[in-house]
């Protein structure tokens, strides 16, 4: 009704919305092509003494990794953060999405075909070898296919059990890649060797003019281009969150997280709508798999999906702020940037300052230190670094049973009371006047209606 | 006891001319080995405000989950407008036209009172009749409308109960279930919620209410069940009810 007046300022109006959904990503891509061209054009270009300190405590390489972490915690926050399941073997999907591009981007075993479509490589190279971008689609939606099929027997357990038959998962799917080199006599996956020189990320069209590499290797200045790929990844996966968190499924996710039974009477069919998170979840972590595979590392083996990879993950999310992608983000560059360079430069500056041999300790204690933050979190900011506003809003008021435990609420039905009497008295006294007038035995038990409460 | 006092008598007459909308033919439910409901049937006609009654315990909610698909019976049958809903889930009732509010409220704490109301209509689409529906609800909630951008966990329990209907509202159901909408309420505050369920069913909608409070709720209703230990114990039109003495020393009496 356009007559209404209160209501209207209560849904956000439509300008208010796209603003806040069209301004976010002009200052993601400046941020991502500033920091390109700081490592590209700038720090080469500067004296020593100050690119030197830079490139030591934010080296390339650990930039790319933080991006590539942010797009796995992006992915677990849509599973933990909006729907509020607890997931303790998402890196069955990163592990998957690694060795789709394993499968999709090498030459791996004794293959009898070689399969060139927009790969990285030369043509002559043996092996199949597709582009970086569609085998990225292709492992999304295995990974999304594989986590409906984990989700579907599963997702009808509830808090711990769902956590237990997730982290049962992660171990089963690590295992199924150790033996892989012997499944009913075929090799499909290398077993504990794994895949190895798995295709760089292609530059394609963009190669072709010479400006830029035409494979992103692992080379220092190949390295600096990887920003942009990946920056692009994570604006997506920004981008997607966001999208969906605003829309009825997200609605529907945060429905579910906040109480399961009352989201079912709202009409919200939870198993489908906890396989929808699950399944985009999964569609992030293939992406991050991918990218993984193809941009850091460049080949993949069971160690490297162990249970502590999903703890990471769940780590960025439950320390950046569950189900706000920013504090996501945010906690993934932190966790991703210490175990991958902080805690080593950390030790490095000690060192100097006190003389001390930390360098090359301080990085074997990263999960003692890791755990240390996470208690710390949870003793003094629980809600994470940065906070959904939901979550905020509440962790500082005392829930409602607190509050009735402590008696308030009976302090509140007398408040209550004393407002709605003087709100409208005369509309009570006309009540009670009526009600006495069609049943006189009312008038009796008024009273003693009232003493109880 | 007294049993099915009047209730042959008035049931002819109750149903006359309307549309049975509900109705529960020898339900059985049960938790585990446990049974909650024994063999209850009861029904529910167009525009009526039928109440049931019972102590704590007595299987009132059990019946509302029933209906509403979050349990399943052991046997029995819970028909709504001619078609076999034990068996449909939750989700689906919720389409047919059946909306509930639950015990203990169930508002979602950490989203704010809009939020909540369009959880309300999660299963419709049409956004004009949405928006309208709103509005309507908000005309019978006023202290919803001043609070719409606050979160619903801050609020008072009250308002929350409030909510619970209004929310439960923006399904446009034709049959409406309520279950407690009295309880740990000040007085007052009760009045003002049965006085709106009164003008929620002028609007047309159909009003299935369980409570503790029976005297509250016998005052509203057309007509009552009384359910003890999960089977039914006494039916008869409410006004009966509330002048049987019986009923009196049993449920409204105080204890």
């Amino acid at each position: 009704m356009a007559t209404s007046t209160a209501p209207r300022t209560s849904a956000p109006s439509p300008s208010r919305r796209s603003l806040s959904h069209y301004r976010w990503p002009i200052g993601y891509v400046v941020v991502i092509v500033g920091l390109f061209l700081l490592y590209h054009f700038i720090l080469p270009n500067l004296v020593t003494q100050v690119s030197g300190p830079v490139t030591a405590w934010l080296p390339v390489a650990t930039l790319n990794e933080c991006l590539m972490w942010a797009i796995m915690a992006l992915g677990l926050n849509v599973v933990v953060g909006y729907a509020g399941l607890l997931d303790l073997g998402y890196v069955a999907f990163w592990a998957l999405g690694g060795y789709t591009a394993g499968w999709l981007m090498a030459a791996p075993f004794n293959w009898t075909w070689d399969f060139h479509l927009f790969g990285a490589v030369a043509k002559t190279y043996p092996g199949t070898h597709i582009t970086f971008w569609l085998v990225i689609l292709i492992a999304g939606v295995l990974c999304a296919i594989l986590g409906l099929i984990i989700g579907a027997p599963t997702l009808r357990l509830r808090g711990d059990y769902l956590a237990l038959v997730t982290l049962g998962f992660g171990e089963v799917i690590t295992q199924f890649f150790r033996n892989s080199n012997d499944i009913a006599g075929r090799n499909l996956a290398g077993g504990d060797g794994g895949i190895s020189i798995i295709d760089p990320i292609g530059t394609g069209p963009f190669g072709a003019t010479g400006l830029v590499p035409p494979g992103l290797s692992n080379g220092a200045q190949d390295n600096v281009y990887k920003i942009l790929v990946l920056g692009l990844l994570v604006g997506a996966c920004l981008f997607i969150s966001l999208r969906i968190r605003e829309g009825r499924l997200g609605r529907a996710w945060l429905a579910i997280r906040e109480d399961e039974l009352a989201a079912s009477m709202m009409g919200v069919p939870l198993v489908r709508t906890k396989l929808l998170a699950y399944a985009v979840g999964a569609f992030f972590g293939g992406i991050g798999g991918v990218a993984n595979a193809a941009g850091i590392t460049g080949a993949v083996s069971p160690s490297g999906f162990d249970f502590g990879k999903s703890v990471l993950v769940l780590l960025m999310v439950v320390l950046g702020g569950m189900g706000n992608v920013w504090g996501v983000t945010v906690g993934a560059f932190l966790l991703a940037w210490l175990n991958s360079n902080g805690l080593k430069q950390i030790g490095v500056q000690l060192d100097s300052w006190f003389g001390t041999t930390l360098t090359a300790t301080l990085p074997r204690y990263n999960y003692i230190i890791l755990g240390l933050l996470l208690v710390l979190m949870m003793l003094y900011r629980r809600e994470g670094l940065i906070p959904e506003k939901r979550t905020k809003a509440l962790m500082n008021t005392p829930s409602r049973t607190e509050m009735e435990s402590m008696g308030a609420e009976s302090l509140e039905a007398a408040a209550e009371t004393a407002a709605v009497e003087k709100a409208d008295a005369k509309t009570d006294a006309g009540i009670a006047a009526s009600a006495a007038a069609v049943s006189p035995v009312l008038d009796e038990s008024t009273p003693k209606r009232e003493d109880r409460s | 006891m007294s049993t099915d006092v009047e209730s042959d008598a008035n049931a002819k007459v109750r149903g006359e001319g309307k549309e049975k909308i509900l109705e529960l033919s020898n339900l059985n439910v049960s938790y585990g080995n446990i049974a909650a409901v024994k063999g209850l049937s009861m029904s529910v006609y167009a525009g009526e405000i039928v109440t049931l009654i019972g102590s704590n315990g007595a299987g009132k909610s059990t019946t509302l989950r029933t209906i509403s698909g979050l349990l399943r019976p052991k046997s029995g049958e819970v028909v709504f407008k001619g078609q076999k809903i034990n068996g449909v889930p939750g989700h689906d009732v919720v389409k047919l036209g059946i909306c509930q509010s639950p015990e203990g409220r169930k508002i979602f704490q950490r989203m704010t009172v809009s939020e909540n109301l369009d959880l309300g209509a999660y299963t419709r689409k049409d956004t004009a009749a949405i928006a309208e529906d709103r509005d309507r609800v908000l005309d019978l909630f006023p202290r919803l409308r001043e609070r719409i951008d606050q979160k619903a966990g801050t609020m008072s329990g009250g308002e929350q109960q409030m909510l619970a209907v209004a929310r439960a509202l923006l399904g446009n159901p034709s049959l409406l279930l309520l279950d407690e909408p009295s309880m740990g309420l000040a007085p007052v505050l009760v009045d003002v919620i049965f006085e709106t369920i009164e003008r929620i069913r002028e609007q047309g909608v159909t009003v299935l209410l369980v409570e503790q409070n029976a005297l509250a709720a016998l005052e509203i209703a057309d007509y009552a069940y009384v359910l003890e230990s999960g089977s039914l114990n006494l039916q008869g039109n409410a006004a009966d009810l509330l002048n049987d003495d019986s009923v009196a020393s049993a449920y409204l009496g105080g204890h």
